[in-house]
């Protein structure tokens, strides 16, 4: 597939949400409401379980909606400052009872209307990213459709990272990419293919850890093997004491860039 | 009792610590620029003896990386740091060599960004400044690198950082990559800050997109200059989202003062003296325990 054509099979309505793989990889579900600030974005499912019998954990998904209804409730995946500050909360909460914390990234990035600016997308943003620098519990993210800039990347300042084989990551939608750099918002096969927005450009880069197939035929074996693979990283993450948690993810992200040291 | 002989002692050190905008002046060439503000003439040397602030109409030129440092810091204070770093079109991006090639050859420096350090009113503090003349001080990986940097330096030394912000969001041509260095940095802002050390952003026009979402708005004092443009999504991209016109004061730093998301507006006259209270006010030994 081209990176344009992958672009549009992470976007496919017919894709499993984030509330699908959550529903799907915990137990004992029990979803938690709110920012304790503002109110409570429904583009955020959040909120604690068994990722097994023995681990407790705390679950963010971005969850786009399944039909006209729920989407448009859920603002199509995009969400607002409220929705970034209920994930900080339970993050928060997660480090304080020692849980790790697995969130679900799908959105075209954070939502980009007039009240978002007004409370603060920005501040929302870098304030997750900032304290997920400093969390003490393990995060774990998956890209499980489309990872849109800023708004994915306050849900993805992880430990580790995977992304699901026709996901795309990526500064910025290709439509705005080829709206600012050419004036022409139709070049977006052009953009999507220069910005390298595949989960193999990702591998490349040293973005994410790995890739997982997608079989949504057999979504609950699908599920089965990402529940596997969590409680694989869990085990050895769990073993590790904060300070050395902390400074693997620090380095994890230190050594990102490209640039040369010409005198 | 100890905090007022070091404040009294700044004041009386004071003069010989101005800035040393004369000097600078000698080694500028007094080109005539127009106002965006008001459309008249005003000439570089005029313009740097009033803050690059317009005489005619006040509005506020916007000033460069090391001139920023200049105009405001003690004089002969500034030593610049990490500056080798230089930008790589990794992804063969269309038009980026060319870009890169155009900006450098217009500002005669390598990157958006300047880091150092330097002093004011005698206190040592660690800076940044961003530089919206090169590619509208878009983040790529020099950038990230360099403010990465001067953070891990500033921590080491336990020196304060003064960061003034400019850019227009994420480096697109540098893909992902531009992405991940808002979280390097702001990995290096929370390890100053777990120290006890002091981040003070400055704001200036304009300030948006991944540069909000990430270490401009991540300061425990965050001041801004007036009529600055802050915000993450850009004007038109709000319109189209929510198909209607947006306030003429939308996203500005007065609009951000009314929503709580900044600390204060400080004028540019006064934005020294303002610095220098604030790193007063933090310098003292025992409020670091």
């Amino acid at each position: 597939m081209t990176p344009y054509e992958k672009l549009k099979t992470a976007r496919a309505s017919t894709r499993p949400t984030g509330s699908a793989y959550v529903n799907r990889i915990f137990k004992n579900i029990l979803e938690l409401h709110g920012d304790r600030r503002f109110g409570d974005d429904a583009a955020i499912y959040s909120g604690i379980g068994y990722l097994d019998d023995d681990i407790p954990a705390t679950f963010i998904a971005i969850d786009k909606g399944t039909d006209l209804q729920s989407r448009m409730q859920k603002n199509f995946g995009c969400p607002k400052p409220e929705g970034y500050r209920k994930a900080l909360r339970l993050m928060k909460q997660a480090e304080k009872f020692h849980r790790p914390v697995i969130c679900f990234v799908d959105t075209l990035g954070a939502y980009c209307g007039a009240e978002a600016e007004e409370r603060g997308q920005g501040q929302a943003i870098a304030e997750n990213i900032l304290e997920m620098m400093g969390l003490k519990t393990p995060v774990i993210t998956i890209v499980i459709g489309e990872g849109g800039s800023g708004g994915a990347l306050a849900l993805a300042t992880a430990d580790k990272v995977y992304m699901l084989e026709n996901a795309v990551y990526s500064v910025i939608s290709p439509e705005g990419c080829a709206s600012i750099l050419w004036k022409d918002s139709g070049k977006v096969a052009d953009a999507a293919a220069c910005l390298k927005i595949t989960a193999s450009d990702m591998r490349e880069f040293k973005v994410i850890e790995g890739i997982i197939t997608e079989d949504f035929d057999h979504f609950d074996k699908m599920c089965n093997s990402i529940r596997h693979q969590l409680k694989k990283d869990l085990k050895e993450m769990m073993k590790q004491s904060s300070s050395k948690l902390l400074d693997n993810r620090y380095k994890r992200f230190r050594r990102i860039g490209y640039f040369t040291t010409a005198e | 009792m100890a905090n007022i002989f070091t404040n009294i002692s700044n004041f009386i050190t004071s003069t010989s610590q101005l800035p040393d905008v004369e000097s600078l002046i000698r080694k500028t060439e007094n080109v005539t620029l127009v106002c965006k503000g008001c459309n008249n003439e005003a000439s570089k040397h005029q313009l740097l003896r009033n803050h690059m602030i317009c005489p005619q109409c006040g509005k506020y030129f916007r000033i460069g990386g090391k001139e920023r440092i200049r105009l405001i810091a003690d004089r002969k204070s500034r030593t610049d740091m990490f500056d080798n770093f230089e930008s790589v079109d990794f992804l063969e991006f269309p038009g980026y060599a060319e870009k890169l090639a155009k900006s450098k050859k217009s500002t005669s420096e390598k990157d958006a960004v300047t880091v150092g350090t330097a002093r004011l009113g005698g206190n040592e503090f660690a800076y940044f400044v961003m530089d919206s003349r090169f590619m509208m001080a878009s983040m790529g990986s020099v950038l990230g690198e360099k403010i990465t940097s001067i953070f891990e330096y500033a921590t080491e030394h336990s020196l304060p950082v003064i960061g003034f912000t400019a850019s227009g969001g994420a480096r697109m041509q540098e893909g992902i990559v531009s992405l991940m260095q808002m979280a390097k940095v702001s990995g290096a802002v929370k390890r100053h800050s777990s120290e006890g050390n002091l981040y003070i952003t400055v704001l200036t026009d304009p300030t948006t997109g991944g540069c909000t979402a990430s270490f401009a708005m991540q300061g425990d004092i965050i001041l801004a200059e007036p009529k600055a443009l802050v915000g993450f999504a850009g004007r038109r991209v709000v319109e189209q989202t929510t198909k209607s016109k947006l306030p003429d004061n939308f996203q500005s730093a007065e609009f951000l003062l009314e929503h709580g998301f900044i600390d204060a507006i400080v004028p540019r006259e006064k934005l020294r003296e303002t610095l220098i209270n604030i790193l007063n006010i933090h310098s003292a030994k025992e409020a670091k325990a």
